[in-house]
């Protein structure tokens, strides 16, 4: 770990403009850093070239006091993201090299603001796993370690490239998406900052799609503040995705007063589940002391159909995704496994391209949504849906924000829970609600466990109300002072 | 509603995904597994609960109904396992 590749974004910015550094310089630590950690298996696709000539361009624009919001920086893109030219997969073997002609708008915008790109990034295959597991390209390992015990532990998943590389100090920050806890979960087991932003504030154009009405982008970071910045230039309107919601895209970063004196905390008791650890209990309530010391006022709120979101979820999903994955068939993009006529080349292509989650979630998607049973799931699910987003709108009457864990558990180790995919949809216990009803919603990291790993908590914000979210956040965070570093960059 | 082997088979046959009889064998238990919990949803009282249709309120945006994009027929072959003058290629489905 150099000097330049444990900047935090903002203070690498204050360098690039004070001309302490240039933009080649840090793209070049950072590319020294990638190399220093392949192990991880975070980068799939690095992409050196492109980042020089990109650090070198924002190096000109710098060097005459100009250039956007994200000059210079270099950041790591989830392989879930089209980017133009470069092979763009979703950790998947059906999209073989595929080479997008367009750019997903996300990531046009972050070019258009100056970042630059260091390489694609590894995920759960089509962005369906906690664990990065499911990845084609291999499990991404987390560069945090229990004490005294070297085994590899996961690094949270869907997004698990993109919160180790972050950790790792391999990139300043990078994209992620979050459609269950995608973002959230792996920044929780990562000690890094996930912003998962409200449904519609980022374009989901060129973003290959999982489950459409659940499925958002945002930024997985080492700061609030970091996440202020990224979320800055990745959000806006877009005329290309038909649930954008034209709102103006605020300067987030302004929004960090540090002041949330009179704002109303809620801490829904539904979140206190029977066999949480005690030390997930202990940091929630140590996260409730330090709001209320920052002059936050906690109410103790209910969420009553808290329970029913995990199984809605594992309908509204899988059923969108069976429809969105129907597109890969061999035919216009990806591998192509022959068959003696069309349908069997579709089964053969589908079957060899597909790993072993994505088909179980094809094909329940696919049972839930066949003939005589659309109504009995599918639409039950929505309606359950409605539920849970009625709960919510019923205690934002009286809350500003929700504080609750991020996750059930500490980061666990490769191959514990992959053979189970019930347990390993649990993780998602305290994430996947926000997502049902359209949240934005923040994991920082707030603690260590016994073992010496990271844990987070999560902030729930109210629709398009990211600065007030990213603003308690932020109190938070400086109240935690989460120092620590991973075991690997510890050496 | 639990499904047995013919159920996983009809449901894969609707998929496009072909599976070995090895992997029937599996997906029934653990199709079922998932199945069995969601189950718990249909004890939830729903009676007069209007199914959510968009997470964010928002009108549907309407736009002029006039072309406004494509006319590049070799990049959307670009990425095609086989094409021929701007069509892709699959085996005969016509007799």
């Amino acid at each position: 770990m150099s000097e330049l590749t444990n900047l935090s974004l903002s203070d690498a910015r204050a360098k690039l403009r004070n001309k302490d550094i240039s933009a080649v310089e840090l793209t070049k630590a950072h590319i020294d850093a990638m190399g220093q950690i392949e192990g991880l298996n975070a980068y799939i696709l690095p992409t050196h070239e492109k980042a020089l000539s990109m650090a070198a361009d924002s190096d000109e624009k710098l060097a005459k006091g100009e250039g956007g919001i994200l000059e210079g920086l270099p950041v790591g893109i989830k392989d879930l993201f089209c980017t133009k030219d470069v092979r763009t997969t979703a950790s998947s073997k059906i999209l073989g090299e595929f080479l997008p002609t367009y750019e997903s708008t996300v990531t046009a915008n972050m070019w258009a603001d100056g970042a630059v790109m260091l390489g694609k990034l590894n995920c759960d295959e089509f962005a369906m796993g906690s664990s990065n597991e499911t990845s084609f390209f291999g499990n991404v390992v987390n560069p945090w370690q229990r004490n005294g015990d070297e085994a590899a532990l996961v690094p949270g998943g869907s997004s698990g490239g993109s919160s180790a590389a972050v950790a790792a100090r391999a990139c300043l920050a990078a994209t992620a998406t979050d459609t269950g806890g995608s973002i959230r979960q792996p920044a929780a087991f990562t000690g890094t900052v996930g912003l998962k932003p409200t449904y519609g504030r980022c374009s989901r154009w060129g973003v290959v799609a999982f489950a459409s009405s659940l499925d958002q982008a945002g930024p997985i970071t080492r700061s609030v503040r970091d996440a202020a910045i990224m979320l800055e230039s990745m959000a806006s309107y877009d005329v290309k995705d038909s649930t954008s919601v034209n709102v103006g895209v605020p300067a987030y970063e302004k929004a960090l007063t540090g002041d949330i004196r009179g704002l109303k905390i809620g801490i829904p008791k539904e979140y206190k589940m029977d066999g949480m650890p005690e030390e997930i209990i202990k940091l929630w309530q140590q996260g409730i002391d330090w709001l209320k010391q920052a002059g936050a006022e906690i109410v103790d709120v209910s969420l009553p159909n808290t329970k029913l979101a995990l199984p809605a979820y594992y309908i509204v999903a899988p059923a969108e995704a069976s429809s969105n994955l129907a597109r890969y068939d061999g035919v216009r993009y990806g591998i192509r496994v022959a068959g003696d006529n069309i349908d069997e080349q579709y089964a053969n292509s589908r079957a060899e391209g597909f790993g072993a989650e994505v088909q179980r979630r094809i094909l329940i998607g696919t049972y839930v949504l066949s003939a005589g049973y659309y109504d009995a799931y599918y639409v039950k699910a929505q309606k359950v849906r409605t539920l849970i987003k009625r709960d919510f709108d019923a205690v934002y009457r009286k809350v500003d924000l929700l504080l609750t864990p991020t996750t059930p558990s500490e980061a666990f180790g490769i191959g514990e829970n992959i053979n189970d995919p019930l347990s390993m949809y649990l993780n998602d216990i305290f994430t996947v609600t926000v997502n049902m009803a359209g949240l934005p919603g923040i994991s920082i990291p707030a603690g260590i466990s016994a073992n010496g790993l990271p844990l987070g908590l999560q902030l729930i914000g109210q629709p398009f109300g990211e600065e007030t979210l990213l603003k308690a956040a932020d109190v938070m965070e400086s109240a935690a002072e989460f120092t620590a570093l991973p075991q690997l960059m510890a050496k | 509603m639990a499904i047995d082997q013919a159920t996983v088979r009809k449901v894969a046959n609707l998929a496009r995904i072909r599976v070995t009889d090895e992997q029937v064998a599996n997906l029934e238990g653990e199709l079922n597994q998932i199945l069995q919990f969601v189950e718990q949803l249909s004890e939830v009282d729903t009676d007069g609960v209007p199914p959510l249709t968009s997470a964010v309120e928002m009108t549907q945006p309407l736009r002029a109904d006039i072309v406004n994009d494509g006319g590049y027929p070799e990049q959307i072959v670009k990425n095609a396992p086989a094409s021929d003058d701007g069509f892709f290629l699959v085996p005969k489905v016509i007799e």
